[in-house]
């Protein structure tokens, strides 16, 4: 069981929001997690690199932050083993670099646009997520 | 400059995410779950985030040019392949899998623990590979025409 956080998840939902407006308002970016990792890999210029590294640096020296402003550590807790980790990991990377997106470049900027592409990509990889959900926990009981 | 405010506005996704729940692994798999132990708090972290962009960019899209760049980049395919929906449906079951999406796994990384490192390695050699199969059937197809 997790506990229903209305309020503590629309905050987040809004920094998220927040965040992905400033950076289309100032570098003119999509905030897509999976785009901009992706952008790391493929070759760019000197300065498209920064600024995708820049972003990813911040996003993991976030939790010290929280920790520095409320004194604690978020709470996470996995249940998946770690084969999980690493075949879910893997079919993640797969499907997002064919699929052009996540949860964030699809399911935040892309249907704030009413892109159709970022719709169609939300509700196909959100309905995939919960039949695999249901199957792991309902089917085979892990 | 410009660096500085990337890693200002990372830092600010970050902790929305580790704020809202979305890099909580358990909390992910409970929204999911439906018919089991249902958290439906992750509609709220979709909610809160669309509000704000539904009205920030189009706030942002009438200044005409982002403060640090030329233009604004924005996608501009309106077709449907099989690549997006079967990119997407792949996804869905990685995430399925192990609780994390690529944004709610990242700010967890923060935190030192071996379960998201492995995760996020798996994540890197999946992207590597889409693009090493994509090269390979490109060159396919431009032989073959």
């Amino acid at each position: 069981m997790t506990d229903f956080t209305p309020l503590l998840s629309l905050a987040g939902g809004a920094l998220i929001g927040c965040a992905a407006v400033f950076l289309m308002a100032l570098h003119g970016r999509i905030a897509g997690i999976n785009g901009i990792v992706n952008g790391l890999l493929t070759t760019q210029t000197g300065q498209d690199w920064a600024w995708r590294a820049a972003f990813v640096a911040g996003m993991i020296a976030s939790p010290l932050i929280l920790l520095g402003a409320t004194g604690q550590l978020p709470d996470i807790s996995i249940p998946s083993s770690p084969w999980l980790l690493m075949v879910g990991g893997f079919l993640i990377g797969l499907g997002t670099t064919y699929g052009s997106g996540c949860t964030s470049g699809h399911g935040v900027c892309g249907i704030s646009r009413f892109s159709v592409r970022s719709i169609v990509a939300t509700i196909t990889f959100m309905a995939t997520a919960g039949i695999t959900v249901f199957i792991i926990r309902h089917v085979f009981g892990g | 400059m410009r660096i500085i405010s990337a890693f200002a506005i990372g830092l600010l996704f970050g902790c929305g995410i580790l704020i809202s729940g979305m890099g909580n692994p358990a909390k992910v798999l409970n929204f999911f779950d439906i018919a089991g132990t249902w958290d439906p708090s992750l509609a709220f972290v979709m909610g809160g985030a669309l509000i704000v962009t539904g009205v920030g960019y189009r706030l942002v899209f009438r200044f005409g040019k982002p403060a640090f760049a030329t233009a604004f980049a924005l996608p501009t395919r309106q077709d449907l392949d099989v690549k997006l929906v079967g990119g997407s449906a792949v996804f869905g079951i990685g995430w399925g899998m192990s609780g994390f999406c690529p944004g709610g796994l990242i700010p967890v990384l923060g935190l030192g623990m071996s379960g998201p490192l492995l995760t996020a390695i798996a994540i890197l050699a999946g992207m590597l590979t889409a693009k090493w199969t994509t090269r390979l059937v490109f060159k396919e197809q431009t032989a073959g025409a």
